[in-house]
């Protein structure tokens, strides 16, 4: 803010501070009306009564000051805590916005509205509206941040590992298969074997759609990295379209074993870890 | 330069491997190691780089020298506790380390070698307990 800006504002930094109640009064009304139910009365006077002193002290200060700076963080948690509670972003800058209103409205009862007031009071907007946009940028970004959470929690939630016996974990996969998810599968399913000390593992992709040569060359990743580890993997849920598809894109699945249901490859892990299966139960 | 010790434990020969490995060190555990089987005249051999953090394309190329060059002199060798990351990188720079045989940790490790007929051990170790 320039010197003018400082010297500019005296007025309406006095008014802001000899007219406290009415304004913020004024205020507290203008925002409670665009956000009515969602918070209460009395939190929305203390929010707007913390931001309150922090404007009049900015305006007495003339915008480079201390308040200013501690002003943005403040803001910047507002709308960051409106963005997480639901609020549009409109609803959040109105939060700003409104206070133009409830100044403006006390300095026509308060002073004889000459020429400097208002010019004083166009500065002080300016003011306001460099916070607004504040807050929009904030909003936007808090709302960034939770979508990345969201599809962060939603690829760890869509790749569970389980355990099916002692010794052996199956992932079973369903949806889409692409890089990032993948690599996800991978990790998970190398240190789940890591922790349990599996020498087994089913993937099992009954539930994937369609499975195109850069998937198959994953999972073909996946087996040999857990084989350098010391497990073994199965692939399992094979449905007869992939397997034509697999074949037709001449994919090579090696010497990896390869079942056309989870049940088949539960039996083989089985088999091949030492437990005896025996039908009827009585040996 | 650090050489990295060889264990004998009945008629296998354990090789831990705990420090960041160097070339020469490298180089250096394949000649001991070999000279030990012949010494020793050990079935198995198993290498755990549970420690080991991190891997190059010559480390990778060790673990199948190794595994060769005692299957000539008739050891088994058994990398065991190779962390995800590192069996990450390896199948990332193609490795796949053929004709290696891995398992999850030491004790799998030696039942697997025991499972393979190397049975002085498994008597020198029940006759420990």
């Amino acid at each position: 803010m320039t010197q003018s800006g400082s010297a500019g504002q005296a007025r309406i930094a006095q008014l802001l501070a000899e007219h406290r109640d009415d304004v913020l009064g004024r205020w507290v009304d203008e925002v409670g009306s665009s956000v009515r139910g969602r918070i209460t009365e009395r939190e929305l006077r203390q929010e707007l009564g913390e931001l309150y002193e922090l404007v009049t002290r900015q305006a007495a200060e003339g915008g480079g000051g201390a308040a200013a700076e501690e002003l943005r963080p403040v803001l910047a948690d507002l709308s960051r805590s409106r963005a997480r509670q639901g609020f549009s972003p409109t609803e959040t800058a109105i939060s700003i916005f409104a206070l133009k209103q409830a100044v403006f409205a006390v300095l026509e009862d308060a002073t004889e509205a000459d020429a400097e007031a208002y010019r004083e009071f166009v500065l002080f907007s300016k003011v306001l509206d460099d916070l607004g946009l504040h807050t929009f940028e904030t909003f936007a970004a808090a709302r960034e941040q939770v979508i990345t959470d969201q599809a962060e929690s939603l690829l760890e939630l869509s790749t569970p590992v389980v355990k099916l016996w002692d010794g052996i974990v199956a992932v079973p996969l369903i949806g889409t298969l692409d890089s990032a998810r993948t690599q996800v599968v991978m990790e998970t399913l190398l240190q789940t074997l890591v922790e349990t000390g599996s020498s087994y593992a089913v993937i099992d992709i009954t539930g994937v759609a369609a499975v195109d040569t850069e998937v198959a060359q994953h999972l073909l990743k996946t087996v040999v990295a857990a084989r350098l580890m010391g497990a073994e993997c199965v692939i399992s849920g094979i449905r007869p379209q992939i397997a034509h598809t697999i074949v037709t894109l001449g994919i090579e699945f090696a010497d990896i074993v390869t079942k056309a249901t989870l049940a088949d490859a539960l039996a083989h892990a089985l088999r091949e870890s030492g437990v005896e299966l025996v039908i009827g139960g009585r040996g | 330069m650090d050489r990295v010790p060889i264990l004998k434990i009945g008629d296998i020969l354990l090789v831990s491997i705990q420090i960041d490995l160097q070339d020469q060190s490298v180089l250096a555990l394949q000649e001991d190691l070999a000279e030990r089987i012949v010494t020793t005249g050990a079935r198995g051999v198993i290498i755990d780089i549970t420690a080991v953090e991190i891997v190059d394309s010559f480390i990778g190329r060790m673990f199948a020298t190794i595994a060769s060059m005692s299957r000539l002199l008739d050891a088994e060798t058994v990398v065991v506790g190779m962390r995800p990351a590192v069996a990450i990188t390896l199948v990332e720079l193609g490795l796949s380390l053929g004709g290696v045989r891995t398992a999850l940790d030491l004790e799998k490790g030696l039942v697997l070698l025991n499972s393979r007929g190397v049975s002085r051990t498994a008597k020198a170790l029940r006759d420990l307990r």
